[in-house]
């Protein structure tokens, strides 16, 4: 591996500064699963890493009835799926914790991190100049599309790989960004970024900004929520497509909820249109079909994935079955 | 260059290191302390070869830097032996058939050493899914599967 040297900041100040303008000259640091495989395959080159592990107040879990939770940023993901409060109350979340990648992984691999990974399009991770890294074509185009986005795509068709940020969206979270110049609050569905509003990045972060916590608002005991994922094989893998939801329900109506969807666009990815009717919508099979029929009615998928839209369909359909059933 | 001092704790054993910083704990493993026994697959986090347990948890020795694992306590399979005898786990394997060309045990031993720490009365499920991350390409892990319920069972007697 490339040389490159370690720092250690102890406040988010110096680590803000030490990150710089330039990416190229630094990277934030946290369990380093998804970062150590990008140097390893040179697709980043950064001069220094930025150890975040010493600034405090990164590493824990809080939960009040009237703020909900507040995660770290460095919060590993074995270590969230096991709270208590994420297991009682937010079924979504520790689902989708629960399937992303490895135990190994979730062991050092932090929520922070793991909202902050960079694609994993093959030939991003591999020896191509595509446009994301600075060249001029998208090799997805008019090669290997299957598991690429079939919707918010071009002139790149990446798909988000968190599992995780498809449950949070369902929950209305958000990050705290910090830098040496403040902090800021933000809702995760303006976190993410598409193509068309930046070809090289994935979120809104800027060199120097970094994601001090999550914050995910308390839910009412009406709600019930659950996180379906298909992948290709038994073991760990990415999701080819998944399907969030939470509801809260009063009888046999929906009083509202949200649905989310990954590995279908560059962002984790949600419609308005089906929240909005999701609100009010009465427990029938028959109204399950017909919403989930609208779903990503404007995607334009490649020559190899428009399997991916019927998939996501029934996924949604089984899923809110399920989730209404008791 | 500038290196970095570290020192962790590997099989009970203190290690004092100047190092640099792009090293990874897999490297200094095998090639600074001799611990061979730790493998190195495909290094990216995807084969679980390189598996050892770190303050008690199952994590990739290939996707962590060494200077991450400043003050940890590691235990390798080297450290499973005690006193020159196997330990359950490593019996177990050998008593169920459970070991073929051998590249993945070691990690296998390892993710099932820490679910047995954390766990000591685990489903099939459980034990299928600490091992999810580990892959091998000879025994199908049914073998694999038997001799951790086997080992589970030794330890609960
Ligand atoms: C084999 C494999 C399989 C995987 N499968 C899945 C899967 O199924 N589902 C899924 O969701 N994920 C999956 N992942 C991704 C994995 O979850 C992430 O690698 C992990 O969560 C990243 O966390 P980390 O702390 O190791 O991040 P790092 O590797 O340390 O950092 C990742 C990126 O985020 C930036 N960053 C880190 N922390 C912050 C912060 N606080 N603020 C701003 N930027 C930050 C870093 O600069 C870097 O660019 C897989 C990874 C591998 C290697
Ligand atoms: S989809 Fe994006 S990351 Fe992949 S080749 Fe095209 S431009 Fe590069
Ligand atoms: S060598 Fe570390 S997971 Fe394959
Ligand atoms: S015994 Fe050969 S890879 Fe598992």
């Amino acid at each position: 591996m490339r040389y490159f040297d370690y720092i250690q900041p102890e406040n988010i100040k110096q680590a803000s500064e030490s990150a710089g303008r330039d990416w190229r000259k630094a990277l934030l640091y946290a369990g380093g699963t998804d970062l150590l495989g990008l140097i390893k395959n040179e697709v980043e080159s950064p001069a220094a890493l930025i150890n975040l592990k010493a600034i405090p107040g990164l590493n824990g879990i809080e939960y009040s009835e009237r703020e909900g939770l507040t995660i770290g940023a460095l919060v590993k993901l074995s270590q969230l799926s096991a709270h208590e409060v994420v297991r009682e109350k937010y079924s979504v979340l520790e689902q989708a914790l629960k399937e992303t990648a490895s135990p190994q992984l979730r062991n050092m691999g932090t929520i922070g991190g793991n909202l902050c990974q960079r694609p994993r399009c093959w030939y991003f991770r591999g020896d191509f100049h595509c446009l994301r890294k600075g060249g001029d074509i998208c090799y997805a185009v008019d090669g290997e599309n299957k598991y690429h986005c079939v919707i918010g795509g071009g002139p790149c068709f990446i798909v988000h790989p968190s599992d995780p940020a498809v449950a949070l969206l369902t929950l209305d979270a958000g990050v705290t960004i910090a830098s040496a110049k403040g902090t800021k609050r933000v809702a995760l569905k303006d976190f993410f970024v598409l193509p068309e509003d930046d070809i090289y990045r994935e979120n809104i972060l800027q060199p120097g900004e970094i994601v001090t916590h999550i914050h995910v608002p308390p839910v009412s005991e009406k709600t019930v929520s659950g996180y379906i994922k298909f992948r290709e094989r038994g073991a760990w893998d990415f999701a080819v497509v998944s399907v969030a939801a939470t509801l809260r329900i009063n009888g046999d109506t929906i009083i509202d909820g949200k649905a989310a969807f990954g590995g279908v666009a560059p962002k984790p990815w949600q419609e308005e249109k089906i929240n909005q009717k999701l609100k009010g919508l009465s427990v029938k099979p028959g109204n399950f079909e017909s919403l989930s029929a609208e779903v990503l009615k404007e995607a334009e998928p490649l020559n190899q994935n428009a399997f991916k839209l019927p998939l996501v369909r029934n996924l949604l359909k089984r899923l809110l079955v399920q989730l209404t059933a008791s | 260059m500038k290196k970095i001092n570290i020192r962790f704790k590997v099989n009970g054993r203190q290690a004092d290191l100047n190092i640099a910083p792009n090293k990874r704990l897999l490297d200094v493993l095998r090639d600074d302390l001799g611990l061979t026994g730790t493998k190195e697959g495909c290094d990216i986090g995807e084969c679980g070869a390189c598996t050892v347990v770190l303050n008690g948890r199952a994590v990739h020795s290939c996707l962590i830097l060494a200077a991450q694992a400043n003050g940890a306590e590691i235990i390798t399979v080297e450290g499973l032996t005690q006193n020159g005898e196997l330990h359950p786990l490593q019996k177990n394997f050998l008593e169920h058939g459970a070991v073929q060309c051998g590249f993945c045990i070691p990690g296998m031993l390892l993710s099932s050493y820490a679910l047995l720490k954390e766990n000591p009365h685990p489903r099939e499920d459980d034990i299928k899914e600490a091992i999810a991350g580990n892959l091998c390409r000879c025994t199908g892990y049914k073998q694999i599967i038997q001799a951790v319920e086997a080992a589970a069972n030794e330890n609960n007697e």
